[in-house]
């Protein structure tokens, strides 16, 4: 008689909204982050129809402002950075380190309850009558110019804050102090030194979010200038206190997209990763140097020659880590067995996504040619290609491989391949003539532009129209399987991870016993098979 | 009531503690120049150092633990130090 | 399954479940280092921009509310670790005196403090409240008492709030000692020192400026 699976452990409502289990509460911040995912993809989808014309045929210039506000709020705040972490990193992360639970489980609920609360917050300012400041909330625009609910949309994000330090406490803890016998930390998965890395993000900068949207909120409600010049303030106090977030939060919404990816090349070249050690250390030194380049969102800004020359360098800097990564993957699959099931079929679209939003990194990162592309829809495409055709891209690559384990069905491989090749044409389609556009000079945030940029909007609108129907595909047979899928082995793939030693959906303490790790892990290969890792 | 007494490194902390109060206050009276601030800064940053090793308790803990604790310290030296070299640099328009 | 073991089933052993909360503790105290942090960066920006006037401004601050404050701290601090060296000794009854002795300083702590923000308040000095100052500082003076009353009122907040856990335990404690308590007890001491470590660096850019003259 083996114990019941952590879904069938018990059934009642309490059993979820006051659960401790890691499992369980990663499928709470599942199922909120899709809803947030539609709402913020709603607002996308409203700005690229209003894009397809040159003139304002459907909203207003300042309706268009409050839309694409809460696009990046949302996407950002409530979707990007808890993704992968909290939904994946929440189920896996204790399977793959052989514990039974995060370090602290009760903490972990905690920072749910934190993130509905903050998201409700947010989503209150929208309805109430949206944000007009940008996602950046840039003085003087959110203090002395904006009409619209800055303070409380700020509130939200300040509490949604905790909840991501709150993750990141608790991965680091967890990592640190619940590896299974033998598992030493050149034995983890390189998802785990993705996962801490960007848990050392998450708890270093987070807070310094935080401090700013006090002072934000402290000067629009107490009418005082903290970041006004007529005082003597300075609006760039602002922007170096939010970038010293924001540009490391563009990690946080990385790295984890790049730890799946680790998994699904190796299992797919039934390979280990080449080069595992640099791959790794890429990753803290991603979250390490991530924090040194913050004030290349400066350029034009007014900061000081020497400090633009700075951070221009270190921003240079940074993308050596990505390289190695991106070419320890590619070396990863030569020669191997390459099998093109769903999964792998996300990460080869990573792989090229992620490139081309890395090397326009690189040309942003370069003085001259950042101050004629700020601003621009050069911008928007290059920031899109690592978020949506990385993060997003790696998000449902991990969520196909890790389908069978968290639900214990087996989803239409069919119609999951059809997704990700439709997810990458259509998201070629969408952003690369943002590229173009931005080259030519059309600034981002308008939503009027002269009619000789209109073909590539159209193309753009278009190839969003693809790319809705492709994130909508997923909906239906990932829910289909859940009701009518065959059952999932514990090992669909057979990979050598711990968390495909425990059946398929785990037990409510996810091993029957305490796994013993004798090995480096990714051991594929013939005789892995042979030499089980569970003692 | 056990017969309990506390420990001399604890008074002899709060006792230094307290000395180093009376002298930071002291000497930010005297015309240092410059050299005021950085007295009361440094003074700080000993009485800190006392708090987090004798009370905090992390002269007995091991290296993990002083790396957390460094760690919050690194990187606000990052933020000061790459944020004030734009507000020390800037060229008057 | 392990059921009605003493801690949870992700741990081996009491230990084992201490110390990791140790260091669950000390990486929040790293977030704290940095949400005090951006504070400080504002700081010393507007103090480099405005020299003259933080050296004037700290003159309006009350250096012997800010001394007696600081003193305060400091001793309610060494009660807490007293208190924490006494539970080892198995001294529970000195260690809630301890405890009950750190709580009322930190109260006295707050009772200065509303004394000195009242004073202020009269003297005109509250941003966005009432503030009035003669040129050619008032700008400057103005950002040092903006950061002045964020700060001390974030730090007050972090007070109130260890206060509440102090008197939480002292009150946990008279019933029982068990190995959990010790270590919700050594949290909450690391807890109340770290609020006193930022009490002194933020004493040293308060009260002290332009003590000197000039």
């Amino acid at each position: 008689m083996t114990e019941p699976d952590y879904l069938n452990s018990a059934y009642t409502l309490r059993s979820w909204f006051f659960t401790t289990d890691h499992k369980r509460i990663a499928i709470l911040y599942f199922a909120t982050l899709i809803g947030f995912f539609f709402i913020g993809g709603a607002a996308a989808t409203a700005i690229r129809i209003e894009l397809a014309t040159p003139q304002a045929d459907l909203v207003s210039s300042d309706t268009y402002n409050r839309l694409f506000t809460m696009h990046g709020v949302i996407m950002v705040w409530f979707f990007l950075i808890p993704s992968i972490p909290n939904t994946l990193g929440n189920f896996i992360v204790p399977l793959m380190i052989g514990a039974r639970d995060l370090a602290f489980p009760r903490l972990n609920l905690m920072s749910w309850y934190l993130f509905i609360a903050g998201g409700s917050v947010t989503l209150f300012a929208i309805l109430a009558g949206g944000i007009d400041t940008g996602w950046t909330f840039y003085t003087p625009f959110s203090t002395l110019y904006s009409n619209s609910y800055v303070i409380v949309a700020v509130t939200g994000i300040f509490i949604a804050g905790f909840s991501s330090i709150l993750t990141g406490l608790n991965f680091i803890a967890t990592v640190h102090r619940l590896r299974a016998p033998g598992l030493t930390w050149y034995r983890l998965p390189l998802f785990i030194w993705s996962l801490y890395a960007t848990s050392v993000i998450l708890v270093l900068a987070t807070p310094v979010l935080a401090i700013t949207l006090v002072l934000l909120a402290t000067e629009r409600f107490l009418g005082v200038g903290i970041f006004d010049p007529r005082i003597g303030g300075d609006p760039l106090l602002f922007q170096h206190l939010f970038w010293f977030y924001s540009h490391p939060a563009v990690y946080i919404m990385i790295l984890p997209g790049m730890g799946v990816v680790n998994e699904l090349i190796s299992c797919f070249s039934r390979k280990p990763v080449f080069g595992y050690k640099f791959v790794a250390w890429a990753s803290l030194a991603i979250a390490a140097v991530g924090f040194l380049v913050w004030g290349h969102h400066m350029f034009v800004s007014g900061q000081s020659l020497l400090a633009s020359l700075v951070f221009s360098f270190m921003s240079f800097i940074v993308a050596v880590p990505s390289a190695i990564k991106v070419f320890n993957w590619t070396a990863t699959l030569h020669k191997g067995s390459l099998r093109f099931d769903a999964p792998m079929l996300y990460a080869l679209a990573f792989l090229g996504l992620f490139t081309i939003g890395g090397l326009t990194g690189l040309f942003l990162a370069c003085l001259a040619f950042d101050v004629h592309a700020t601003d621009t829809y050069f911008v928007v495409a290059h920031f899109h290609y690592i978020m949506v055709g990385g993060m997003v891209t790696a998000y449902f690559g991990g969520l196909h491989y890790w389908w069978p384990k968290i639900t214990g069905r087996l989803y239409s491989e069919y119609w999951a391949r059809t997704a990700a090749v439709l997810i990458f044409f259509g998201f070629n389609l969408t952003f690369f003539p943002q590229f173009v556009l931005g080259a030519e000079g059309m600034p981002r945030r308008y939503h009027v532009y002269p009619p000789e940029f209109q073909v590539w909007n159209v193309l753009s609108s278009g190839g969003a129209t693809i790319l809705a129907a492709a994130y909508l595909l997923p909906m239906f047979y990932l829910g289909y399987s859940l009701f009518f899928g065959r059952r999932a082995p514990a090992n669909p793939w057979d990979a050598p991870g711990l968390e495909w030693q425990t059946p398929s959906p785990p037990p409510e303490f996810n091993f029957e016993s305490q796994p013993v790790v004798t090995r480096a892990p990714y051991q594929y290969g013939p005789d892995f098979a042979a030499e089980p890792q569970n003692a | 009531m056990t017969n309990w007494w506390p420990p001399l490194t604890l008074v002899g902390s709060w006792l230094a503690l307290l000395a180093l109060l009376a002298l930071t206050v002291t000497l930010a009276y005297l015309p240092l120049g410059s050299f005021n601030s950085a007295v009361a800064i440094v003074i700080a940053a000993i009485k800190a150092t006392i708090v987090a090793a004798f009370f905090m308790e992390l002269r007995d803990r091991g290296a993990r633990l002083l790396i957390f604790a460094g760690a919050g310290l690194f990187w606000l030296g990052i933020l000061l130090w790459l944020g004030l070299m734009d507000f020390m640099t800037r060229t008057p328009a | 399954m392990p059921k009605g073991r003493a801690f949870a089933p992700q741990y081996a052993s009491v230990q084992h479940r201490d110390e990791t909360a140790e260091i669950g503790m000390w990486v929040f105290l790293a977030t704290e280092v940095l949400l005090f942090g951006g504070l400080l960066f504002a700081y010393f920006v507007y103090r480099h921009a405005n020299p003259a006037a933080f050296a004037e401004a700290g003159r309006h601050t009350r250096i012997v509310i800010g001394t007696a404050n600081t003193a305060i701290l400091l001793t309610s601090s060494f009660f807490v670790a007293c208190a924490v060296n006494a539970l080892q000794a198995d001294a529970r009854r000195t260690c809630i005196a301890m405890l009950v002795s750190a709580m009322l300083l930190g109260l006295l702590f707050l009772g200065l403090k509303a004394a000195e923000y009242a004073g202020e308040y009269h003297e005109h000095l509250v941003p966005g409240v009432d503030f009035s100052y003669v040129a050619p500082l008032a700008d400057g003076v103005e950002l040092f008492f903006i950061f002045y009353f964020v700060a001390t009122s974030i730090h007050a907040v972090h007070m109130v709030i260890g206060i509440a856990v102090l008197a939480t335990l002292a009150v946990l404690l008279r019933r029982s000692a068990s190995t959990r308590m010790r270590a919700a007890l050594h949290s909450a001491a690391l807890y109340w020192h770290f609020v006193d470590v930022v009490w002194i660096v933020l004493f040293a850019l308060i009260y002290l400026p332009g003590r000197s003259g000039t």
